[in-house]
């Protein structure tokens, strides 16, 4: 096994890159040219001399603060750092000499008096810029005596008082403060790449320590959000990632791709053999630079977890235990039975739901499996239940489905509209990004329920928050515009050029209108008109703005109209087509976008195609050898609706867990229930397997070849680390129970499908594995005239040709609150958890959220006897569970909320069957409820435990 | 699917075509149910409108001259 010829340079140039006019110098002779403002350090590195170094890294600002990289230039005095020092026309630098060969041995001399020597035994054996850096500077002794340290645990007999133990309260790594030399890297890592800003510096001179948080705090009660910056950042064994403690250095790494959020992040998987030691993140990466989150860097221990079925399993019944059998017995049982549902109630009796966890190719072969194989269109995606309105809106309006950036382009927003979305917790590390540039200036409105972290913590704070009541998108986002129209601050010269003349005129005189105003609309919204119209005026004129939402946008009755009132948005003030602008839905799943794209959607071919078109048929056709349904397929609420009525059956369910993640739960179990064959795909027995009769053992990201696609289009590699432990990738699994139907597949390689893809998808048309490897990634469309990608979407003109109003009526959802359910309820997610939890709560990122808990306005709290840390009963008019209640003011009096992560909690009994008018996509934000004290779980709940206990049940071995 | 929720679907779809400007509004929502609406769906929603059509939207009734009858 070789490894993977890593794409981009990941040298250590010592300070960030910078931009500016070009400056020429001479290092050791050698003549450079850098951008204005470049350290000499730097600048050596472009040349290819690394200058020695311990307080500098390149993803943090330079400190001065180690005198190891000092160096001599002409002219000048003394030894300047040449990590602080930028570079001018003309100088001439030199890196070495006797003098600052002496100061650096003379600077590490220091630093090893206070550094214990057990390099042999110490984790960051091998991969330690301090033993490094000595070893450089041709350090040969150390001549000061024992004294005062900080790493004799005793001294004289005595404990030694500056001795600080190991912090190991994070569950992913150690602080050793012994192995400290306070460079000051990873409190900087924290504020600058992470700006969580929980590290600090405590004490002064030979006193200072790293400390997180305040004086009584450890790593774990600290604000750390344990992302990892900062272990990357220290350059000795100081901060340790747990797992190299435990299995030693990696001695090979891997380019890949993280599978949880739509983020996409780069990362090296880093190897010893097959087992791998850790997740680091990729600085080539072109959507985190560099930087991770505590989900992607450390909680992929689900891989090797106990739970993980290897085994494909079946049963006749759901009520007997499951029989471990064959690959084979498996896939020609279930392929019997489809093929018996399909001749006994018609070809459109059974079909797929793809995943937006697989990559793009997995994804392609279920949909192909439905639409070749099964001979119909009935396949659907859980993207279904998230952005399904985002590729309505964005298509009716622009034209294409997809955000309109890259997330390098947050760097040059100047206001920024972040709207029903929680970024620091479902999109770290765009939030991080984010956050860096409002720290720098940019100003941040945000339109949410509840008080989330952008709104106002460490070092930044919204310039608006518009609380709005939930519901109530569309008027809010209407008044917006409104704001804009009426008080002339509308793009008219971009408009002219760039929208449809007739649509603009139809929508001014719509948003004219007085009912629209913010005082009009005041009452309902629950927003200040002064705020909404200040918002309105910052967004219009702050320069570059650039609007980024989630799934408090689309999952809602009027989802599509909101998602059309925010692209509205855009064009009234000129944000599309150029850097630090945009229409930018955050992706919940790592391949949302591709999911979408390979078509998955039961009305689309892949690249968002109707399959009512008879050119787009023909392509496949022809490819496939099969003729194609020409009517659109069931979507999967349609599904499980059909199932009740009879005339559905049969379902393949690829990598998701529909019982647990989709609403109305007793509905999705009576779908489940009235199927004769429902196989699961996936990792583990989740929910939805408990109505399955049919297991089939998936792999992990880790353990397959393919793309994801992120939620800037970028297509992104995931490679092989190592084999699938359950013997096949979910490629292969859903080739073979084509193939079980009799379809004559023989993909031997995902490229292969990639190239069926190319070949039949115009945006993909330039795509290949080669391209990607060359490239690191593309973002689609690549073709002819962008053969490596398109980072920015419209930027002459709109896909649809002249980008389109749409007049956005506000129409309030049917979910009111009434006597009996006097509360709303909202959704979303919590940093450490991801969706249904089946993946993290299989991991130590339950020692930040073991269970969902009830967010609830002490306000309401009070009116109901409710106490903090209580159990409560919710209630709406699907359903009732309890779960424990939070007291706190983020929500709004009236607006409850909580999480999904756990299936103990089933939060989706409460959720209803009401959904986005357009695309079907539940209403997942909006359910009147009611709370009231409880003292334990409901009877859903016990009886819930008891029928999964069962439905777990595996037949013991013979 | 039950009449009740299929009715609210068909209504809430009228409901955004209605505010749409310029006429044709029942070809508009006539063709949002071909291009999204499975055939047992539009067969259901027939079927619904043949026996009277309780409780539908005055546009979803006059859609259905445009509406694509699924093939048996």
């Amino acid at each position: 096994m070789k490894d993977f010829i890593i794409p981009w340079d990941e040298t250590d140039k010592g300070t960030p890159a910078k931009t500016g006019a070009p400056v020429t110098l001479t290092i050791d002779g050698f003549a450079v040219t850098v951008p204005e403002g470049t350290s000499v350090m730097r600048a050596a590195s472009e040349a290819g001399i690394q200058v020695p170094k311990l307080c500098a890294t390149d993803s943090i600002e330079a400190f001065g603060s180690c005198r190891l990289c000092v160096v001599e230039i002409e002219g000048r005095r003394g030894t300047p750092s040449s990590c602080t020092t930028p570079v001018a026309d003309g100088m001439v630098v030199h890196t070495q000499s006797e003098r600052v060969r002496r100061i650096r041995r003379g600077v590490m001399e220091l630093y090893i008096s206070d550094h214990p020597l057990d390099c042999l035994t110490c984790a960051a054996n091998g991969d330690c810029e301090l033993q490094d850096m000595a070893g450089v500077v041709g350090l040969r002794d150390v001549r000061y005596a024992p004294g005062e340290n900080h790493f004799d645990v005793r001294q004289n007999g005595e404990a030694n008082p500056r001795y600080t133990p190991k912090d190991e309260s994070n569950p992913y790594f150690a602080y050793d403060p012994s192995k400290c030399i306070v460079c000051s890297r990873c409190v900087r890592a924290c504020e600058e790449v992470q700006g969580t800003f929980a590290l600090t510096i405590e004490g002064r001179g030979f006193d200072s320590r790293v400390s997180p948080g305040a004086g009584f705090d450890d790593f774990l009660s600290s604000d750390c959000v344990s992302c990892g910056a900062c272990v990357q950042a220290c350059p000795t064994g100081t901060l340790q990632e747990k797992s190299v403690i435990e299995l030693g250095t990696p001695t090979r790494s891997v380019v890949t791709t993280c599978a949880y959020c739509g983020v996409g992040c780069s990362f090296r998987a880093e190897m010893n053999g097959d087992t791998l030691v850790r997740m680091v993140p990729a600085k080539g990466g072109k959507a985190n630079r560099g930087h991770s989150c505590v989900k992607g860097r450390f909680a992929w221990g689900y891989a090797n977890h106990r739970d993980r079925i290897l085994n494909p399993m079946i049963r006749d019944h759901v009520d007997e235990p499951w029989r471990e059998v064959s690959w084979d017995e498996a896939l020609s049982f279930a392929a019997r039975r489809l093929s018996a549902i399909q001749a006994e109630h018609g070809r459109r009796s059974i079909g797929v739901i793809t995943s937006s966890r697989c990559t793009n190719e997995e994804t392609f072969l279920v949909q192909k499996l439905a639409r070749a194989v099964f001979m119909n269109n009935n396949t659907d995606t859980c993207a279904r239940v998230c952005h399904s309105p985002t590729g309505y809106g964005l298509g009716q309006t622009f034209g294409t489905s997809a955000g309109t950036q890259d997330f390098d382009s947050v760097e040059q927003t100047d206001v920024v509209i972040v709207m029903g979305a929680n970024p620091t917790d479902a999109h770290p590390v765009f939030a991080s990004r984010l956050k860096k540039r409002l720290r720098a200036g940019a100003k941040l409105i945000v339109i949410d329920p509840r008080k989330i972290d952008l709104v106002k913590s460490n070092h930044i704070e919204a310039a608006h928050h518009l609380a709005l009541r939930p519901g109530t998108n569309v008027a809010v986002v209407s008044a917006l515009a409104h704001v804009i129209v009426t008080e002339g601050l509308a793009d008219e010269a971009f408009i002219a050029e760039r929208c449809d003349d007739e649509s603009f005129a139809d929508y001014v005189a719509f948003i004219r209108d007085p009912r629209h105003s913010p005082e009009a609309v005041e009452a309902l919204t629950g927003v200040p008109a002064q705020e909404l119209r200040a918002a309105a005026r910052t967004f219009a004129t702050g320069g570059n703005g650039a609007i980024y939402y989630g799934l408090g946008v689309t999952e809602h009755s009027q989802g599509s109209t909101t998602v059309m009132g925010i692209a509205n948005l855009a064009m009234l003030t000129g944000n599309i087509g150029r850097p630090g602008v945009g229409v930018n839905p955050l992706r919940g799943q790592n391949n949302v976008q591709g999911s979408c794209d390979m078509g998955s959607f039961p009305h689309e071919l892949p690249g968002y195609r109707h399959v009512k078109n008879g050119d787009v048929r023909e392509i496949f056709e022809r490819h496939w050898g099969v003729e194609i349904d020409p009517e659109p397929g069931l979507r999967i609420t349609n599904m499980l609706d059909a199932a009740v009525d009879g005339s559905f059956r049969g379902i393949y369910i690829q990598g998701e867990d529909i019982l647990q993640s989709d609403p109305d739960t007793r509905h999705v179990a009576a779908g489940l229930a009235a199927m004769d064959c429902v196989i699961v795909h996936d990792l583990f027995l989740n929910e939805t397997a408990n109505y399955a009769h049919v297991f089939l053992p998936g792999s992990t990201f880790l353990e397959k070849d393919g793309t994801f696609t992120n939620a800037e289009r970028r297509i992104n590699m995931v490679r092989e680390v190592m084999k699938p432990k359950n013997g096949y990738a979910d490629w292969e699994v859903t080739q073979a129970l084509a193939n079980a139907m009799g379809a004559g597949w023989h993909y031997s390689h995902p490229r292969e499908i990639m190239a069926e893809i190319a070949a039949t998808t115009p945006s993909f048309a330039g795509v290949s594995y080669e391209l990607l490897d060359r490239m690191g990634s593309v973002q689609w469309p690549v073709n002819e005239e962008h053969p490596e990608g398109t980072p920015m979407m419209h930027v002459d003109g709109f896909v649809r040709g002249k980008g389109r109003f749409i007049v956005t009526e506000y129409v309030a959802t049917d979910e009111r609150t009434g006597p009996r359910f006097p509360l709303l309820l909202t959704t979303g997610r919590i940093l450490s958890q991801y969706n249904v939890g089946a993946q993290t709560r299989r991991t130590d990122n339950v020692v930040w959220h073991d269970e969902d808990v009830l967010e609830i306005h002490p306000h309401d709290a009070e009116q109901r006897g409710v106490t903090d840390g209580a159990w409560v009963r919710l209630a709406s008019r699907a359903g009732e569970t309890t779960l424990r209640a939070k007291l706190t003011e983020r929500v709004s009096p009236g607006v409850v909320y909580t999480t999904f992560h756990h299936p103990e909690t089933q939060a989706n009994v409460i959720t209803t069957d009401y959904s986005d008018w357009a695309t079907n996509c539940p209403e997942y934000k909006v359910t009147a409820v009611q709370v009231a004290c409880s003292n334990g779980p409901s009877d859903w709940q016990e009886d819930y435990a008891a029928h999964a206990a069962k439905a777990r049940r595996i037949e013991a071995a013979e | 699917m039950s009449p009740d929720k299929m009715v609210h679907m068909a209504n809430q779809i009228a409901a955004f075509f209605k505010t749409q400007p310029g006429g044709g509004q029942a070809e508009k929502l006539a063709a949002h149910l071909n291009d999204f609406w499975e055939p047992r769906m539009r067969a259901q929603l027939i079927a619904h409108v043949a026996g009277g059509g309780a409780g539908l939207d005055a546009l979803v009734l006059d859609a259905m001259d445009h509406l694509n009858a699924p093939a048996a």
